[in-house]
């Protein structure tokens, strides 16, 4: 704040102070100290000051004290992030939503919530349920992310392909400008007139605008879900079996594979029955009427066996199916024990291509000598490889980056993207170059441009900018993967 | 089936050296979309034919000048569809002013729109650049979502070169009930069953009957129907056909045609002639001379907005007026694409 006309970091408190609750305009460093990172705490950064501001009003007036000097602006929601999309800006503010955690409506008539952003995912879910409805998209972390960073993030989870993204499970977003001003996008109904500027928010990593409400589409609950569990002694024939599914006109709610490492740190961690000496196990379930349900069921079993799966197992009560899927869902912490540290990467890639790209990459983790056991969404081809490494052993972590960038890399040459659910953030900004020439990142900030001119809402993360760019490029030339 | 990127990354050089703004068209089935414009031709045609299919994968990439039709044969013969059921105005409409106009058809509510199904796209800004976005997988969150943007920018911001679509297997069976019931009763029940965990696929009313289409597995069709009791209806197919083409005989009229998108729920009261209600009472077809701001008012109040689809004056502007925040983003965001305003400008908007 070398600037006359900028006020100093307490003149700023004193600003936030005339209109926020003065408890809630943080500036003191112990209170500080855990906004400095989100869930990948690799990237740490101390804020100037976090405010948490309790009205829409409020967050406008911030918006508009940042924007007149000019002052970074991160948002952030729990802080589940994986990214590094929400870790603060040094010379900036925190906008944390944590205060809006209301669910303003839900409205069993027309299928619909009306959430602040604060909401915990699950919450969604948990108060539709008396109504026999439910929120769709379920990331991992849905204990405790939020919906305003679910639509930042544009968040998947286990059952994207048959449900959707959040881009296709919300209506409108209530979203503050950088200039404090408050827009509507979306509406009640489904399709909107001129530019699907919802669609260009959703995932856009808290860079174009601060969302302050946001209305989703609720689905009844399925009469019945089964979960049919297959072991298989390749990689190469459990991907077959998932074509054989899509082939057969069979739309899973949820496809999973796990390799033989997270196999065996799922079940030692969930005691699941998973077949440890499996190479390859698939998790399929297939929810609907009672009726649809059984008959999918028949053919699910059947095309396993016929694909050549070593055991199958089908989940015969609710229990079941929870603890089928138990061992999925602790597959992280599971991994977590088995090694001191782990890296989480997200790529996406053709589903044709996944034998090839773990070939590839068991080679890569001879070469850094970093052992990675990998999950999959095998449904939408979004692979999450675990990298295992130890933070406390110098250069490992250098190591694992490398390896994880490489990683990247090689989904993009095979057709994929550098991130299916994740998010850039700053994590993975070195890696945009990989997947778009300089025009289409040009083009990208000149989108940020147009709804923020200056650059203040969370800069530096999700798109290089164009000096940060041909760094980049001139460290590593990589035309010849691009489009690959 | 050709590649004719260059010549139209050429022309529109050309046009921009010369000043001189140009109009898309691929199969012209859609003139009287949007507003009317004066610009030179930028023919796009002959831009077509399908690059990948990879029915295990359920993704098709496609150029933007491929007529629907040869889509959907070739999806046809791997028992695949396009589940948003793009509605098509002649037998030249093509998948890339499909994409341009957001297009979809009855099953919307329940599978999805064409901005729903899409995977990535190529195109061609105002600056002659030809740029990618999105991909060929169905999740992709790396930079801003600038696939999805081109659903209903009705070509403003670049002219589409190639379409990835998601696409998804035909249902095993198909079925339609309905019932004889007034407007407000129809749009009750129609709330009242989507709400129930059974394969609706379509929910529309017309001229005094409901109709519910279900589709999936022959078994949950089949029991969905001993349940809700309705009558089968016999020829249901060419129907939705129709409703999806506006080949109803409500559709044929000179009289302006009003698209409202709005709140599946919301009262019908004023607008006594009504004449079909699509998408679950999502989307309603209305056909009169009124006044574009009261409908705009009317819209609101329902929680949606109006379009006038056809007829009227074309030279004003026919979609719902965004307030001026929602105007300055937009205008900013056509800039960025197209800094000269030679891409279809005025097609959408005549601000921008």
């Amino acid at each position: 704040m070398s600037n006359h006309n900028q006020p100093d970091k307490a003149e700023l408190c004193s600003l936030f102070r005339r209109f926020i609750a003065p408890e809630f305009v943080i500036s003191d460093a112990e209170t500080l100290k855990p906004y400095e990172c989100d869930g990948l705490s690799m990237y740490c950064e101390m804020p100037l000051i976090v405010v948490l501001p309790e009205t829409v009003d409020q967050v406008q007036e911030v918006l508009r004290i940042c924007h007149r000097y000019q002052i970074p602006v991160v948002a952030r929601g729990a802080g589940t992030g994986l990214c590094a999309g929400a870790m603060p800006n040094a010379t900036g503010v925190v906008l944390s939503l944590a205060k809006f955690n209301h669910i303003l409506e839900i409205n069993s008539q027309t299928r619909t919530a009306r959430l602040q952003p604060g909401v915990r995912n699950l919450a969604i879910s948990e108060a539709a349920a008396e109504y026999g409805l439910y929120y769709g998209p379920d990331p991992s972390s849905q204990i405790a992310c939020t919906i305003g960073g679910n639509v930042a993030e544009n968040s998947g989870g286990v059952h994207c392909l048959k449900y959707g993204l959040t881009v296709h499970n919300i209506l409108s977003v209530e979203m503050i400008t950088v200039e404090g001003d408050k827009i509507l996008l979306g509406s009640d109904g489904l399709d909107s007139c001129g530019l699907d500027l919802m669609a260009l928010i959703t995932g856009s990593e808290g860079l174009l605008g601060v969302i302050t409400e946001i209305q989703v589409k609720l689905l009844p609950i399925p009469e019945k879900a089964q979960v049919v569990m297959a072991a298989f002694d390749t990689v190469q024939q459990a991907g077959d079996a998932v074509g054989g599914i899509i082939s057969n006109g069979i739309i899973p709610a949820g496809l999973e594979m796990m390799d033989t490492h997270a196999i065996q740190a799922a079940e030692d961690f969930a005691r699941a029955g998973y077949p440890k000496g499996a190479q390859a196990l698939l998790l399929c379930e297939l929810d609907g009427t009672t009726e649809e349900v059984q008959e999918y069921i028949e053919q699910v079993e059947k095309l396993f066996l016929t694909y050549g799966a070593t055991s199958i197992r089908t989940s015969q009560t609710e229990a079941e199916r929870a603890l089928l899927w138990k061992g999925r869902k602790s597959a992280f912490p599971a991994v977590g024990r088995i090694s001191p540290d782990y890296y989480c990467m997200d790529g996406t890639i053709p589903r044709s291509q996944l034998a090839h790209v773990l070939t590839e990459m068991q080679t890569m983790s001879e070469h850094y000598q970093l052992r990675v056991a990998n999950v999959f969404h095998a449904g939408d081809g979004n692979l999450h490889p675990l990298i295992l490494f130890d933070a406390n052993v110098p250069g490992e972590f250098e190591k694992t980056e490398e390896f994880g960038g490489k990683i990247l890399e090689l989904c993009v040459a095979v057709g994929g993207c550098i991130t299916g659910e994740h998010g850039v953030g700053i994590e993975k900004i070195r890696q945009m170059p990989v997947q778009f020439n300089q025009q289409e990142l040009q083009q990208f900030n000149a989108i940020k441009e147009a709804f923020d001119p200056k650059g203040t809402l969370n800069p530096g993360k999700g798109i290089p900018t164009l000096r940060r760019c041909q760094e980049y490029r001139s460290i590593e030339p990589s035309e010849e993967v691009n489009h690959g | 089936m050709a590649d004719i990127s260059p010549q139209i990354q050429q022309q529109i050089l050309d046009a921009r050296r010369d000043k001189r703004q140009l109009n898309i068209v691929a199969g012209n089935s859609k003139p009287f979309m949007g507003r009317q414009t004066h610009a030179d031709t930028l023919n796009v045609s002959q831009h077509r034919g399908i690059i990948s299919y990879q029915p295990v994968e359920l993704v098709l990439t496609a150029r933007s000048g491929t007529p629907l039709t040869e889509i959907e044969a070739l999806l046809d013969e791997h028992n695949q569809m396009l589940a948003f059921e793009p509605p098509r105005f002649s037998a030249h409409s093509t998948i890339g002013g499909t994409l341009a106009c957001n297009l979809s058809g009855p099953g919307r509510p329940w599978s999805g729109s064409i901005r729903d199904h899409i995977l990535g796209v190529r195109l061609i800004n105002g600056l002659g650049e030809h740029l990618k976005f999105g991909g060929q997988v169905m999740k992709n969150v790396a930079g801003y979502d600038v696939s999805r943007l081109q659903a209903g920018a009705m070509g403003t911001l670049g002219v589409l070169t190639e379409v990835s679509l998601k696409v998804l297997p035909k249902p095993a069976a198909v079925s339609t009930l309905s019932w004889e019931l007034e407007a407000k009763q129809a749009i009750r029940m129609m709330n009242e069953l989507a709400g129930k965990p059974k394969p609706i696929s379509a929910a529309c009313w017309i001229e005094g009957r409901l109709y519910i289409r279900l589709s999936g597995a022959q078994s949950a069709v089949d029991a969905t129907i001993k349940e809700w009791h309705g009558s089968e209806e016999p020829d249901a197919d060419n129907l939705w056909l129709a409703l999806r083409d506006q080949q109803l005989s409500a559709f044929q009229s000179t009289d302006p045609l009003w698209r409202l998108s709005i709140n599946a729920a919301a009262d019908v009261a004023p607008l006594d002639h009504l004449s079909i209600i699509d998408w679950g009472g999502a989307q309603r077809w209305y056909r009169g001379h009124q006044d574009k701001y009261e409908m705009e008012t009317l819209a609101e109040r329902a929680g949606g907005q109006v379009s006038l689809y056809t007829g009227g004056d074309r030279t004003a502007d026919v979609f719902h007026q965004p307030v001026p925040a929602l105007q300055e983003i937009q205008k900013r965001i056509k800039a960025s694409f197209d800094p000269d305003g030679i891409l279809n400008s005025g097609r959408l908007y005549s601000w921008m």
